[in-house]
């Protein structure tokens, strides 16, 4: 399986998830923002990091660099696009996702490991895991997903959230919300399920020794589902 | 040509700055504020010199990039 990983200028978990895709068996290339051309792929992630220096909005310059435009190709013939952090940033202001990242409900930079209960299954990232709650780790400023009624009502019918905040049992409720996120949405799909943009950190769960390994049990699980 | 453009945030948007700016305030001793909110300002000097031509352009800038129209909305208020 190949996989691309797209570097803008300010991203910083760009070697991290290479490391990660690597591990469990990617053939991975990371590919330079101003490239026009995506390598042949399976699987493209927008990484966290602070794109442009988070100038303007979030996500906001990088969602227009040069690589995009065949990142959106590729997305909209069916590619899977991953983005994690500020890569759902980046997808939010492409228009791939729905909605925005809006600064953290109390203004803080929050850095710590949460509970995530995955709440549709029927789709290429979280197919065939039997468990339903992942310990995942957020580092971020922005992260308090918004978006406007009709468009949560759109989200709702077509099964569009993907993970939600919640504690270790999978309870989703206020208290075990970080950010302000409306009603706990940690990562939201496309319609056709093939774009993930989400908030936490699997490629900083690979590791027994230093965090955890739920991040492990999701690479390995999408490597096995996309072949 | 010089354009302004002023960026504010919906009306149903939290805007958890300007809450804290009006705190802020408030604790200075500034009475009788309803409500504080945070906006962006932009000049925009281009080298059209047409104003409907200028303005259209940086109507286009405000579409494409300076606002994300989910939370935000934009208004040209100036051109010179």
């Amino acid at each position: 399986m190949k996989s691309s990983v797209i570097t803008f200028p300010g991203s910083n978990c760009d070697r991290d998830i290479d490391v990660a895709l690597k591990k469990f068996g990617f053939k991975n290339k990371i590919v330079w923002h101003n490239d026009t051309e995506l390598p042949k792929s399976d699987l493209v992630v927008l990484p966290g990091g602070f794109s442009y220096g988070d100038y303007l909005r979030c996500g906001s310059m990088a969602s227009k660099s040069k690589i995009m435009k065949s990142v959106l190709n590729f997305a909209n013939s069916g590619g899977m696009v991953m983005g994690i952090c500020n890569g759902f940033q980046i997808l939010v202001e492409t228009g791939l996702v729905p909605g925005v990242l809006l600064r953290n409900k109390y203004l803080e930079f929050i850095c710590k490991n949460v509970f995530v209960k995955i709440n549709n299954k029927q789709n290429t990232y979280f197919k065939n895991i039997d468990n339903e709650v992942l310990k995942f780790h957020i580092a971020h400023n922005e992260g308090n997903y918004f978006c406007t009624k009709d468009q949560l009502k759109e989200i709702e019918d077509n099964e569009q959230v993907a993970i939600n905040y919640c504690d270790k049992d999978g309870k989703i409720e206020e208290q075990f919300n970080p950010n302000g996120s409306l009603k706990n949405i940690a990562g939201i799909f496309n319609k056709e399920k093939n774009v993930l943009g989400m908030m936490p950190h699997p490629e900083r769960m690979i590791d027994p020794a230093l965090s955890g390994e739920d991040g492990s049990l999701f690479f390995n699980n999408l490597i096995n589902n996309l072949k | 040509m010089k354009i302004s453009v002023i960026i504010t945030l919906k009306k149903d948007v939290l805007d958890p700055q300007g809450k804290i700016i009006h705190q802020t305030l408030e604790g200075m001793g500034f009475e009788n504020i309803n409500e504080v909110r945070q906006g962006k300002y932009f000049e925009i000097d281009t080298k059209e010199n047409d104003p409907k031509k200028a303005k259209d352009k940086v109507e286009e800038m405000c579409k494409k990039l300076l606002t994300n129209l989910v939370i935000e909305n934009y208004k040209i208020i100036d051109a010179q």
